[in-house]
Order: structure tokens, then sequence, then C-alpha cells
């Protein structure tokens, strides 16, 4: 089965540990990501202003792509972009002034009316193949692995686009389940990184980690599950220093979880690209036995 | 900002063009918030704010523009929406926050320079942290 999928920019250079694995294993599922053509980037954050018609141009024109595809729905695997296209999408549904300005604009030679559904992979695991199905694909049950999912915010907010109950998630814990895992619970996993004012003002995102790492911790996480290239680095990248500035603050790895579901399939750990992930996740895999010595070293080697 | 004990509240302030814009650019009714406080309850990032997210709404109804734009909390905000879910009034106070940021940004003042970002930071900053930061923070 194809599914019309929206890679994004960041999953083409930094988040390509994000990607491959979850190209490969959606296709030992059955299923073909099948990328829309010419996309552009989807603007990474939604405009909230009222009268910010251009900011909607560059989301509602890869929409307008999957359409002329004859999908009628995206797959999308960052949140990022998950989050600006699926609202920029209620925009060209529910707003009839501001769907005809967008259309005329854009004049890609056809009228959309917010006829593609957006949903993240998370979303195609849980309905379209069911947790239970997926349990018996797993070849490599991930035996006490101790992980703790992250939300963050981009899957969860604002409501009208939420993949699950805003307060009380649990895809990404369901998911872990089923690859035989043990998701660890914790009330920081729907906190805010500190996303993009990683740019303007670094020196806080320590501020942002340390409670959310820390809490992950504490309640018997030994590595953190994310969705999102920006909370992997805001969350995986400053460890080594907050380790150095607080006693006690263990490091643990952070994974995207579709390198886990490419591991718990039985591929080729080559496809999860470990190598791009901040830290040494590798060494907790190989402690757990999810991962050999040998496959670890000719990975590294090749 | 605790060094105001009162303020001054007249019906030209009330009427004054920055509330206007607010309302328009938000597509809030500022009149909603009852000061509950929730909104900086669930803030991340309040810690860091000069000004409470709550105070930024009352602020902005007064028509205090000067004491706005002499914070920094519009700024921290980095839209997470945490003050939106969890506001009992259903009011969107990160689309308050764009607002007063725009309000500067289509003055042509821009909160970041990109030639000020390291260039190392450059190298390895994720593209959705660099396209948010300067679609969000410049003009």
């Amino acid at each position: 089965m194809s599914l019309a999928y929206y890679p994004g920019c960041t999953l083409k250079t930094k988040a390509k540990n994000l990607e491959q694995p979850a190209v490969a294993s959606m296709q030992a599922l059955g299923f073909k990501l099948d990328e829309v053509p010419r996309w552009n980037c989807c603007g990474a954050v939604y405009s909230l202003a009222d009268d910010d018609l251009m900011h909607q141009v560059a989301p509602v024109r890869n929409l307008i792509r999957v359409k002329k595809q004859g999908a009628t729905r995206l797959v999308t695997l960052c949140a990022f972009c998950l989050n600006t296209l699926k609202r920029a999408n209620l925009v060209m549904k529910e707003d009839v002034e501001k769907r005809d300005a967008l259309n005329d604009f854009i004049d890609e030679g056809i009228h959309y009316g917010g006829e593609v559904k957006v949903v993240h992979l998370l979303e195609v695991l849980r309905d379209d193949i069911g947790w239970g199905a997926l349990s018996q694909k797993v070849r490599l049950p991930l035996r006490g692995l101790k992980a703790a999912p992250y939300y963050g915010c981009t899957l969860l907010r604002p409501r009208e686009v939420a993949i699950d109950n805003v307060e009380n998630p649990t895809v990404l814990g369901d998911f872990l389940k089923a690859l035989g895992a043990s998701p660890v619970d914790f009330p920081e996993s729907t906190k805010c990184c500190g996303s993009y004012q990683t740019v303007s003002s670094p020196g806080d995102i320590a501020e942002y980690a340390r409670p959310i790492l820390s809490s992950a911790s504490s309640h018997g996480a030994e590595a953190l599950v994310v969705t999102c290239p920006l909370c992997d680095y805001n969350l995986a990248r400053g460890q080594k220093e907050l380790a150095k500035k607080q006693s006690g603050f263990r490091e643990m790895p952070v994974f995207y979880f579709t390198q886990l579901l490419a591991l718990a399939l039985g591929l080729d750990p080559k496809v999860c690209h470990f190598e791009l992930n901040h830290g040494s996740p590798e060494l907790l895999l190989r402690e757990k036995k999810l991962l050999s010595q040998v496959e670890s070293v000719s990975r590294i080697g090749g | 900002m605790t060094k105001k004990a009162s303020v001054t509240v007249s019906s030209k302030r009330l009427r004054c063009e920055f509330v206007k814009k607010v309302r328009e650019l938000s597509g809030q009714n500022l009149q909603l918030c009852y000061q509950c406080g929730m909104c900086a309850g669930n803030c991340p990032a309040a810690a860091n704010m000069d000004v409470s997210p709550r105070r930024i709404i009352e602020l902005a109804r007064l028509g205090l523009e000067e004491d706005i734009a002499s914070s920094k909390t519009v700024w921290i905000c980095a839209s997470c929406l945490s003050c939106a879910v969890n506001c009992p009034r259903g009011f969107d106070l990160s689309k308050v926050m764009e607002a007063i940021r725009l309000l500067t940004l289509r003055k042509n003042i821009d909160h970041v320079k990109p030639e000020d970002i390291p260039p190392q930071a450059r190298c390895e900053l994720p593209q959705i942290a660099m396209v948010s930061a300067l679609r969000k923070l410049t003009g």
C-alpha cells in the first residue's frame, strides 16, 4: 500500500536517523512511503496572526500537490511539519474567505478545500495497522528497555490537531509496549523542550531540559523516545553540560521512535543510523542485548 | 514589573491603537481573561520571564504598551500552547504574544540577527530550529 509522504527539510539533513528507519520499517510492514513530488518547506511554525496569509502559502502548496498526486492522506514524521500542515489544512477547510484568497494567490490550477487528511506515522501504526498486528511483526522484542515517551508540544497542541488525548496521551507508550519495551510514564512528557529558543537563547535550554530529563530518570527511565528533531537536539545535545553542572544528573540516550521500530522489526541496525544520535545510544542497546557487539562494530567501521 | 503599585486607566488608553491592533491580529477578546493565572502556572518558560504571561494580558488590555515593550516576555514565549490548552476561558494567549511580537517586527526591528548566530551553531542546529526562530523573531 502506498502512502503520500511529506519528509520536510530536517529529515533530509540532520535527522536522517528519523527518516531512514521509518521508510525501511514501513516497507517491512507492507507500506510504501511515497514522497510528495516537488515538496517545499512547510514553514516549520504555524503563523498565529489572523491577517498573515502569506505564511500559509508554503504548507498549503504542499497540500495541493498531495491532492494533485491523487492521494487523500498525507503522512508526516516530523512533529513540527505535522502541526504546521494540519493547522494550515484546517484554515483551508473552515475559513472560506482565506481559502479563496489562498487558492487565487497560489494558482496551481486546482481548487483546494482541505480535502487531504494530514496524519502522523504513529497514527498509521495505531489506526491502520493496530498495536496487536504490529506486535505480531516484532522479531526482536525490546524486552527490558525502560523508555520514557516524550511527546513535547506539536503532536498534541492545539487540541484541534492533537493526535491523541491532550492531557493523557498514550500513543507513544502503546507503541513502545507493542515493540516489547517497558514505557515509563512521567509528568513532564508534554512539557516544552524550549523549541526554537535554542537559537536566540541557547543558554536557557538547559533549564527546559533539566526538569524533563531528571523527571524521566527519577521515574525509572533509561532512555527517552521522541518524534521531533528539535526535541532531540534540545534534550540530547546538552546532557554532557548538565552532567558537569549538576551532581547526580544521569545522562540518558534519546531515540527517535522510528529507530526503535526498525530495531524491533529485526531490520539491519545500519538503517537506524545511531551514529547520528547525540551521545552513545548503542551502549544501552548492547547492555540490553538488542544490538550485538559485532553489529555495532561493523556499523561504526562501515 | 513589580515597580508600579498602580496604573492609571483612561478611556484614551483603553481605545488606543495598540489595544485595537493586538485584538485584530490575535483575534482574541482580551476581556475574556479573568486573571486566574492558569497560563502562568503551566508556562514552562515563566521562570525566565520578567513579566508573567497572565500580566501580559492585563497590560495589553489596559493599553500599557511601554510596559510590554520594556519586557522580554513575548520574546521568550515559544508558542508551546500550554497556556491555550489549559485556559478555562478558552483564551489563546499564544496569539496575543504573537500579535505583540509582530507589532515590533513589522517595524523592521528584528529580535535576532542571523549573523549573530555562531557559525558552529548554524552548522549543528536542525533546520526547523533556524526556520522557526527566523520566522518568529525577525520581520
